[in-house]
């Protein structure tokens, strides 16, 4: 009956104008991002960074600036560099954070914000001084040690560069240690400390 | 008096809202029956191939996420896949398991996509597609807090996927599985047996077997003209072997097998999901390998999954330096695309739309 299916139509209606809506409407309402959100806001410790430029190396689109000069002044001799430049172009970045993954010493984290916009595209390139003075809110994303400290980068305080660090670095050990790829067969050629 | 009349063409796109994407199709209609169609592509041209050659083995997995951007885990997985066949590696077994467990949250969040974008073609505007959207939208929230990103994943590496997933992800997901499954039942309800989405779909432009096999196309179009080929039964890889799933087949190949086929696939992408959190057991996701990879001179590997689409693969070669010496990628969107004429010739203007959808492109993957 024609009428009948109309109402059970209306019902889906009435139903769903009831229920509390799916979408939030920004930027009134805010959605908080995951801890690991891969953000533009990167958190650099200048403390834990040697100048290594491990993350220019990494980084796929090359836009991570490095100059380094050998420090007078580092409490060791030779090291530590002295930082000239750390440049990140922000306008050309992915948010891919194989820059955060190759970083050895747990001295850069992507950040969580996402509402960057300049007028002008080179003002879109984070400098060494912003990052400096940034307010540290790391993200979680490749950092296990924070998750494990149930640090949200949204709501928690900022972290200071003594809290971030990893205490055992497994896998850069490993590097050192020379693993070998296994053959062609698939057959794994173990090296020490392996399960 | 007769009237004279002529054929006229017509430019679909490049920016027509509905061919998914910068898709340019040629078409000569003779009143209102399609007699030539010729698609041109290419304005999505990005080099992915080329921009493979200059990055090393990890970096290439950030350029396929950018392939067919509505199942980036699955990309990410057959590229990773090709790698480890080209070092003679493979992922450890929970790494395995989170891939299948991603790739098939994937496949349904993409077919949900396609689904709703098929209603719409029709003319249903806004409230399918609104309840896949809504669906989908929960699956790139596990997406963003297993990794970070909701659309450029980059999950996995070669030799398993970059970290374990977060604490609060299995009750995520959890909570997402009840809930989809009655959001997956108001979705059916509301379209597999809808009487106007049957009088629209079925029969129209049906593909047979052999054209199909012929066309060499893959995936759920494949499935839908009855072949059973999925390579996720025929060369199982990652944890496919463990998980038991039916492959849904159709029968004419006709529009609404098309879009029945992928109704049927998110139910048994569900079974494979609950099947990977049921077996999957602790243990270390990636193997230990260093930041930058090599693989022995003149080494080659193809690597192949069954990507949302279709077969998607990887072809690689390696000439001993950092990067691969060429990548090849065989994309289901540009293949499944040979069967343009043999869907269009001869229907109608109102159906060419449709038609297009039911295949289910992606120009980002079509021209690379």
């Amino acid at each position: 009956m024609y009428g009948l299916e109309m109402a059970k139509g209306l019902l889906v209606t009435l139903t769903n104008l009831a229920k509390k809506p799916f979408t939030t409407s920004y930027p009134e309402q805010r959605v908080r991002q995951h801890p690991r959100f891969r953000g533009e806001e990167f958190t650099w410790y200048e403390e834990r960074c040697t100048g290594c430029a491990s993350c220019a190396k990494y980084c796929p689109l090359g836009i991570i600036k490095i100059v380094t000069s050998p420090s007078e002044t580092a409490p060791l001799q030779g090291d530590k560099y002295l930082l000239e430049t750390f440049d990140i172009e922000l306008q050309r970045c992915m948010f891919c954070g194989l820059c955060v993954e190759a970083c050895p010493y747990d001295a850069l984290f992507m950040g969580s914000g996402f509402e960057e916009g300049q007028y002008k595209r080179t003002d879109l390139v984070i400098s060494i001084d912003r990052l400096r003075h940034a307010e540290k809110h790391p993200s979680t994303w490749f950092r296990p040690q924070l998750e494990g400290m149930e640090y949200r980068p949204g709501a928690s305080r900022p972290l200071g560069w003594r809290e971030v660090g990893r205490e055992n670095w497994q896998w850069h050990q490993h590097e050192k240690a020379g693993m070998r790829l296994g053959d062609r067969n698939g057959n794994r050629q173990h090296t020490e400390g392996e399960a | 008096m007769t009237i004279r009349t002529e054929p006229m063409t017509v430019n679909v796109g490049p920016q027509h809202p509905s061919t998914h994407g910068v898709f340019r199709v040629r078409i000569t209609f003779d009143g209102e029956d399609i007699v030539e169609v010729e698609p041109v592509l290419g304005y999505l041209h990005r080099g992915t191939e080329k921009l493979a050659e200059e990055r090393n083995y990890v970096q290439v997995v950030t350029l396929t996420d950018r392939l067919d951007y509505t199942s980036s885990m699955i990309n990410n997985q057959a590229y990773c896949l090709a790698v480890e066949q080209l070092l003679g590696i493979e992922a450890p077994p929970r790494g395995k398991y989170l891939r299948t467990l991603t790739a098939e949250l994937q496949r349904i969040a993409s077919h949900l996509i396609a689904v709703g974008f098929f209603v719409q073609e029709l003319g249903a505007f806004g409230t399918p597609l609104m309840y896949t959207f809504r669906s989908r939208e929960r699956i790139l929230d596990l997406f963003e807090m297993l990794c970070g990103a909701r659309i450029t994943v980059s999950y996995m590496r070669p030799g398993g996927v970059f970290s374990d997933t977060p604490p609060d992800f299995w009750p995520a997901l959890d909570q997402f599985l009840a809930d989809f499954e009655g959001e997956l039942e108001e979705i059916e309800n509301l379209l597999l047996s809808n009487e106007i989405l049957m009088v629209r779909t079925r029969g129209v432009s049906p593909l047979p077997r052999d054209v199909a096999i012929n066309c060499s196309v893959s995936g759920p179009v494949l499935r839908a003209s009855g072949v059973n080929w999925d390579w996720r039964k025929i060369a199982p890889y990652d944890a496919y072997d463990q998980v038991d799933f039916d492959v849904p087949l159709g029968s004419n190949g006709d529009n609404y097998d098309r879009f029945w086929v992928r109704m049927q696939e998110v139910r048994q992408s569900l079974r494979i999901v609950r099947q990977c959190i049921a077996q999957i057991e602790p243990g270390p996701v990636r193997l230990e390998l260093p930041m930058v990879l090599r693989a022995e001179p003149g080494a080659e590997a193809y690597g192949r999954v069954e990507a949302s689409k279709g077969e998607l693969g990887f072809y690689l070669v390696s000439d001993g330096g950092v990067s691969p010496y060429r990548c090849k990628i065989r994309s289901p969107s540009l293949i499944n695309l040979t069967i343009t004429e043999h869907l269009l010739l001869g229907w109608k203007l109102a159906d060419m739309i449709v038609s297009l959808g039911s295949v289910d492109i992606n120009m980002g993957e079509v021209d690379r």
